[in-house]
């Protein structure tokens, strides 16, 4: 049903989900479940003609000599209803491949505005099943693939279980930062089981010998960190990205994305002309739905910043 | 990845046997065994790497061939290194540091005087007399108990054995700028003790519902010039202290050393910290030959994250008739949700670094656990504990609030040692353990702190 009709009703029925007192995110997830069911055969049918992958995302992207634009959110905050929509408004907005986050108690490698965001989204309720069912709706009326950004534990929890759920709701991908690479060989194994893409991060800090090791072990894309420290909008982008990029172009014909502190148009172009395959937006996205005043007012916001960022790019 | 290294020593005499050094030798034997042995040699020589040697005057047997911990930094399945990319160079820096520093004599003298002279030890191992007598059964039978006096180090409290050891180590690391994480304040103040000494940058990460808990500490850290931030996110206690560390960590890794005050956190430090800290059961087993021509048959020691159990339990892992238990907080009980009894009710993950038991919800988020004593309000434990639980090495139980608060009590009265609440839990456990003891049992209790921080919470409980 929700995936035949022209894209604006569907918009509308959605709204109109949420919205119910027993909407599909209200915070007990128990009323998600028949409302998943139903439209679960459809939602597979859609998946498997969907999107691409990560890494044909940006084979795609290089035969027609663009760069990757790649936004990240945090689910859940200000709630799953407004990350639905951002996820549609990103995707509509230009965005090859978006990032969503798991909010998680103690998320070491994020700054300020992610842990509150986090703390946020933990505090309405959000988690691992509802962002599930969330995903369930919206992944279908996407024309871009969803990498997972999750920290390690939740995804210990149940694991078996993890990569086969995300699977079924259409991520293609995952982005685990408390992972390093001696210890992702159950969560490769599994990843690949299930034909998930397990995306691995480089640093400043990494030397060249194990960035080696990294950016061959990698599936979808390479994570390059653009600096020594978490998320967070920083004024500038170091210029060590621009040496570790070529670096990391002499070993690796792989895509290397570019993440962390950047947050404005001027960065986005600079990172770009440097040689990144993609660039990677979180903090300043997650800023904006943060701090708006309504949730409507947020969506707009992030709308034109999105467009603003994307047109760094053409 | 593997740091294999091979050290061949003279037999070391008796002037310059460091506790450390010895004690880190042995500790790299390959092989974990748990049948009776006898009296070790003292001349612990060659460490090699291979699995497959065997270690002097030893008999391989079908025992399991463990490292504690192995190359990679695992207990078994637990520990390991889950941190963000950005820490592993440090970390891989930080362990081949400590690993040279093992074998450096300047080092440990360093650090031999810097423990005698500044620290105050040895710490004495103390006949608890009417402790002793309080638990004598009706026909006169009971076990005898000792306490390991780590609460008369400087600072009061044991934490100060590792955070000297790595302050020097962070000296060597050309580190200027340390930050800790801190709970009860004891691991900030003896941080903060050892910054002043050295002349480093000190900052210490504290819970804001920590500092309000222990105000005194918070003081004393300042006083000793170190800065004390406050952290205000997640339930900002204990594990979010340690998560704001890490990430100033990631942020300032080039500069600075993370003092982690326990057993937990990614490789090296658990193996790190016990090292630093093995010094308490070296001295145990030393002081025990001199007064009864022994071993200690139990060991009794508080866990928070698990620093003070393990430095008393290593030097004894191998003596398999030796018992060790370890003594967790039950809080307002168990079943109340409002604990921090890790190894009873949690389940294997990953916190700040490592794999091991911790307290999580049903959607892996971690959650803030409970109890009077800051100091064991930790919802993880050190990886090595799991293993030893799941080894059934170890034996782990858990204490209540209230239970503690007694102990407290009790050896006041009976000692006129006013022990920290923490250690609290430990004496309470004796309430359990001794009325199952043979007569003449000797029982080694790690008295790991002195209670005046604690006092003005006492009031807040206990009729006096």
């Amino acid at each position: 049903m929700a995936i035949s009709t022209p894209k604006s009703t569907t918009f509308l029925k959605l709204r109109s989900q949420y919205n119910k007192p027993n909407s599909l995110f209200h915070l007990n997830s128990q009323t998600c479940i028949p409302f998943s069911l139903k439209s679960s055969s459809m939602a597979t049918h859609a998946v498997a003609s969907s999107t691409l992958g990560l890494s044909e995302t940006f084979a795609k992207l290089k035969k027609e000599g663009k760069v990757a634009f790649i936004p990240y959110i945090t689910a859940g905050d200000p709630d799953l209803s407004t990350t639905a929509e951002a996820l549609k408004v990103l995707g509509s907005c230009g965005s090859d491949i978006i990032e969503l986050g798991v909010p998680y108690s103690d998320p070491l490698a994020d700054g300020p505005v992610i842990q509150a965001a986090a703390t946020r989204a933990l505090a309405r309720g959000t988690n691992f099943d509802s962002i599930l069912n969330m995903l369930n709706e919206v992944v279908p009326q996407l024309s871009c693939p969803i990498a997972l950004f999750t920290y390690y534990n939740p995804i210990l929890k149940r694991i078996e279980k993890f990569m086969v759920t995300v699977k079924e709701v259409g991520v293609h991908g995952l982005v685990v930062p408390d992972v390093p690479l001696e210890e992702t060989e159950i969560l490769r194994r599994e990843a690949s089981k299930h034909k998930i893409e397990l995306v691995l991060l480089t640093t400043p800090t990494t030397p060249k010998e194990r960035m080696k090791s990294i950016v061959e072990a990698t599936e979808g894309f390479l994570y390059l960190v653009s600096s020594i420290g978490v998320t967070g909008a920083r004024a500038s982008v170091s210029g060590k990205v621009q040496s570790l990029l070529k670096e990391i172009k002499a070993e690796s014909s792989k895509p290397v994305a570019v993440g962390f502190g950047i947050s404005q148009p001027e960065h986005v172009k600079q990172v770009a002309g440097w040689g990144a395959d993609g660039v990677i937006v979180g903090s300043a996205m997650v800023k904006i739905l943060g701090d708006a005043k309504s949730s409507e007012e947020g969506l707009k916001e992030l709308a034109e910043f999105t467009k603003s960022l994307k047109s760094a790019l053409l | 990845m593997a740091a294999a290294f091979t050290t061949t020593t003279p037999a070391p005499n008796s002037s310059s046997s460091s506790p450390f050094l010895n004690h880190f030798r042995s500790s790299q034997s390959p092989l974990l065994q748990f049948k009776k042995t006898g009296p070790k040699p003292l001349t612990i020589s060659c460490v090699i790497a291979k699995p497959s040697s065997v270690q002097m005057g030893s008999v391989q047997d079908e025992s399991s061939v463990l490292q504690r911990p192995d190359s990679l930094g695992r207990f078994g399945k637990y520990g390991g290194k889950y941190v963000p990319e950005t820490l592993m160079y440090a970390l891989t820096e930080l362990e081949s540091a400590f690993k040279a520093l093992a074998t450096d004599h300047e080092f440990q003298k360093e650090l031999d005087g810097i423990l005698k002279d500044y620290v105050g030890r040895e710490s004495p191992l103390y006949f608890a007399e009417r402790l002793t007598e309080h638990y004598k059964r009706p026909n006169g039978e009971g076990p005898e108990i000792y306490l390991k006096r780590e609460d008369l180090n400087h600072t009061g409290a044991h934490k100060i054995n590792n955070a000297v050891a790595q302050a020097l180590l962070a000296k060597k690391l050309g580190k200027e700028r340390i930050i800790a994480e801190t709970g009860a304040g004891q691991h900030g103040v003896a941080t903060a003790t050892v910054c002043a000494r050295f002349g480093l940058k000190c900052i210490i990460y504290m819970g804001a519902q920590d500092m309000e808990r222990q105000a005194l500490n918070v003081f004393r850290m300042k006083l000793l010039g170190a800065e004390v931030r406050a952290v205000h996110s997640g339930t900002a206690t204990l594990k979010d202290a340690t998560s704001e560390a890490i990430r100033d960590w990631v942020t300032n890794v080039e500069t600075t050393h993370y003092i982690l005050g326990s057993v937990a956190g990614p490789h090296p430090y658990p193996m790190m910290v016990r090292e630093f800290h093995a010094v308490i059961g070296k001295e145990t087993r030393k002081q025990a030959l001199e007064k009864w021509g022994g071993k200690p048959d139990v060991l009794v020691a508080c866990v928070g994250g698990g620093s003070n159990a393990m430095g008393l339990f290593h030097e004894f892992v191998d003596d398999k008739e030796v018992r060790l238990i370890g003594v967790e907080a039950a809080g307002f009980g168990l079943d109340s949700g409002k604990h921090a009894a890790t190894l009873t009710k949690g389940e294997v993950g990953v916190l700040h670094g490592a794999m091991s038991y911790l307290l999580q919800d049903d959607d892996g988020q971690i959650i803030e656990p409970h109890s009077i004593s800051a100091g064991l309000d930790y919802p993880g434990v050190g990886p090595e504990h799991s293993f030893l639980k799941d080894l059934g090495r170890a034996e782990y139980y858990s204490i209540t609030d209230e239970e503690a608060l007694e102990a407290f009590k009790r050896l006041s009265r009976l000692e006129g040692i006013i022990p920290a609440l923490e250690t609290s839990h430990a004496l309470a456990y004796l309430e359990k353990l001794c009325p199952t003891l043979p007569n003449g049992t000797k029982v080694v209790l790690n008295c790991s702190g002195r209670g005046d921080k604690d006092v003005h919470t006492a009031i807040k409980y206990l009729q006096v």
